[in-house]
């Protein structure tokens, strides 16, 4: 789960690390009334889950709390990427002498938190790592021990000179090291770190991604979610258990197990056709899950026709076919469905189509050219 | 012979009177699974099923029943401790099925793995499957699979059906089946199971099934280049999966450009494993090196 910038902010300073003055906005009074406390020239940035923001025109610089509030009203409302800006963030326009990076990634290779700081920030850092990779140092942590000071020292180092800047950025990688952990995060980022001319050392933006399997027992950071930065369908597929991405094609896909919903994708274009989704009801698939799924597909008016693709392992056949007579009962579903089911039970699934005049195929690659077909015709 | 699970395997269920526990347990007892004994705390002392004690704790079950392999079916939030228990009982290989525990956990959780020297499949994995010795430890389903000389190594659960099911169908038996898991922090990993099917030998041909995300598949086929000498074929799901998403796995996301189906396809095609365009060509790709659709006498 991405937190927005304003979040993350919030959560880093909670853990003691030193920022700007700064608040966030839903509306260009609000706007206004924190750059007049603020005062002086000060940043409006989008909180959108987005990178190129400042590009999309989100970030715009006011020099008084009269400008802060008309150039809110020009971002609030605004869509960068396809998301619609509902907050704002107003900080300072500080004067800085210095950037780095600092971030702390969960590394699935040394299978460890993995701080990488630079003292090239401010930039995008994956480029920086593709490019100049010995401009990063990487320094993974051993979660049973936590951060050594050392540890901490030796990354500052990396970035400061003089002693008083580097034992105050050994204090913000405790710190940050502290936020990682305390939130479940799979990363934590500043960039960038900033020094002022008067020599303090700040962070100026922030980011914070949570480890969704946090969330089942952190009901603390799940209130952060925003619903309304999420595609809408992604959002409705979460509340009903179902793992869903929504993709620009016309063959809606219903699969059980995320490898086989990946794969079915992969077949589906292999055959010429074009996915519309990504979407695995899981296990143990409850004829519920499968009118929710039909539900959340057909409500994309580009699909032209839906592919179920079922291997029952856990997941009884007949219970999906029990959901999708369910669903087309409850509601019509304007294009054709092609359903593969396999494994478990599959007679009875079988029968229970039949039964009411629906059929069924065995053979994936079989189902998959047929749903491509009808959809390219229904296009 | 085969890998990980064999006839001397004597299997202790953690979790075994849950609802996941138990229906796995009697699958597995069909199956013919030497299931041994079963864990839950607080409900020590009962049978399952009628035949299976259930002890309160991993070293109980261990020093009563003789258990070296054990399978976790706890929920999220207790499984890591689950493999800590297992581990600290001695258990040489532990299998973890549990889908949904956090990353740090798993993160705390390796070094002590590691420490003690024992093997963990998973998390957020179907288990594995040595149908020659009847030895089922997880969930893959055992009538799709049959007795033969292929190992197959995946990190899908359905996924790893589809293909296993087209191998038994054209008479393509397996010597083992392993789930590694869709986790970003797992015990087992491709390397790990390709060295132990080359060492093997009663496996004449490896099926590697793995997806976007990370880096385990381009390591796995450098390790194919450097070590492995028996026939490798390999398929990567996500070819078309956009950046930045995680694709239900957990750890099937494409990180900036890093992780795509692309890089791992040219890793593989660099390595000479054949690769697979779609689950299908399992079949023509094994036959093109020399593997017949003929059912080994295990």
């Amino acid at each position: 789960m991405n937190l927005h910038e304003y979040q993350a902010r919030t959560l880093l300073k909670t853990v003691g690390i030193p920022m700007f003055d700064g608040d966030v906005a839903s509306t260009p009074t609000e706007a206004e009334s924190i750059a007049r406390r603020i005062g002086g020239t000060v940043v409006i940035k989008a909180q959108v889950h987005s990178g190129g923001r400042g590009k999309a025109g989100g970030v715009k610089l006011a020099r008084n709390p009269a400008e802060a509030a008309d150039e809110a009203a020009q971002i609030l409302g605004m869509q960068i990427k396809g998301l619609t800006v509902h907050k704002v963030l107003v900080v300072p326009a500080a004067e800085i002498a210095t950037e780095s990076y600092v971030g702390l990634i969960m590394d699935r290779e040394t299978q460890r938190p993995v701080f990488m700081v630079s003292s090239a920030g401010g930039v995008d850092i994956e480029e920086v790592a593709a490019k100049t990779p010995e401009k990063i140092v990487r320094l993974p942590v051993d979660p049973t021990y936590g951060l050594f000071p050392h540890q901490a020292l030796k990354l500052a180092f990396v970035l400061y000179r003089d002693f008083a800047q580097v034992k105050a950025a050994a204090k913000i990688m405790e710190q940050l090291y502290q936020a990682f952990i305390a939130n479940g995060a799979s990363l934590a980022e500043i960039n960038p770190l900033v020094t002022t001319p008067d020599g303090k050392v700040l962070a100026l933006d922030a980011k914070i991604v949570i480890d969704d399997n946090e969330l089942y027992w952190r009901p603390d950071l799940g209130v952060l979610r925003d619903d309304s930065a999420e595609e809408p369908s992604e959002a409705a597929a979460r509340r009903a258990n179902l793992s869903f991405i929504k993709l620009d094609g016309n063959v809606g896909c219903v699969v059980n197990g995320a490898g086989l919903a990946m794969a079915t994708m992969d077949l589906v274009k292999y055959y010429g056709g074009d996915p519309a989704n990504f979407l695995d009801i899981g296990g143990s698939s409850s004829p519920e899950k499968v009118i929710n799924a039909l539900k959340i597909i057909t409500a994309d008016p580009h699909v032209k026709a839906i592919l179920f693709n079922i291997f029952g392992g856990i997941t009884r056949t007949d219970d999906v076919a029990n959901g999708i007579v369910a669903a087309t009962r409850q509601f019509k579903v304007s294009v054709p469905i092609v359903i593969r089911l396999t494994g478990t039970n599959e007679a009875e699934a079988f029968r229970i189509l039949n039964g009411v005049g629906m059929t069924a195929l065995s053979d994936m690659d079989e189902a998959v050219q047929r749903v491509v077909k009808l959809a390219q015709e229904g296009a | 012979m085969s890998i990980f699970a064999d006839r001397n395997t004597r299997l202790v269920v953690q979790g075994i009177t849950g609802r996941e526990g138990s229906f796995h347990a009697r699958q597995m007892l069909e199956y013919g699974t030497a299931l041994v004994s079963g864990v839950t705390p607080g409900k020590g002392g009962q049978t399952f099923e009628g035949k299976v004690p259930v002890f309160n704790t991993v070293a109980e079950a261990v020093k009563a029943t003789g258990a070296n392999a054990s399978v976790i079916y706890v929920p999220p939030m207790g499984a890591a401790a689950a493999i800590i228990e297992a581990a600290d009982a001695g258990i040489p290989l532990v299998v973890c099925i549990t889908e949904g525990i956090p990353v740090l956990h798993m993160s705390r959780t390796m070094p002590f793995v590691r420490a003690n020297g024992l093997r963990l499949i998973g998390p957020n994995c179907p288990g594995l499957i040595t149908p020659g010795a009847k030895a089922k430890i997880g969930i893959i389903p055992g009538n799709i699979c049959s007795p033969g000389r292929v190992g197959l190594v995946s990190r899908s659960g359905t996924l790893t059906y589809e293909v296993v099911n087209h191998l038994t169908r054209n008479g393509i038996g397996q010597s083992t089946c392993v789930g590694i898991g869709g986790d970003p922090i797992i015990g087992t990993n491709f390397i790990d199971c390709l060295a132990a099917f080359q060492a093997d030998p009663e496996t004449d041909a490896i099926v590697m099934i793995g997806e976007i995300g990370g880096t385990d598949e381009q390591n796995a086929a450098a390790f194919v280049m450097e070590k492995v000498t028996k026939p490798v074929v390999g398929f990567i799901a996500g070819q078309t999966a956009p950046k930045g998403r995680r694709m239900g796995h957990a750890g099937a996301i494409i990180s900036g450009s890093s992780g795509t189906a692309e890089e791992k396809l040219a890793a593989f095609e660099a390595a000479g494993i054949g690769i697979m365009k779609r689950p299908l060509d399992v079949i023509e790709l094994l036959k093109g090196k020399g593997i017949k659709g003929v059912k080994s006498k295990a």
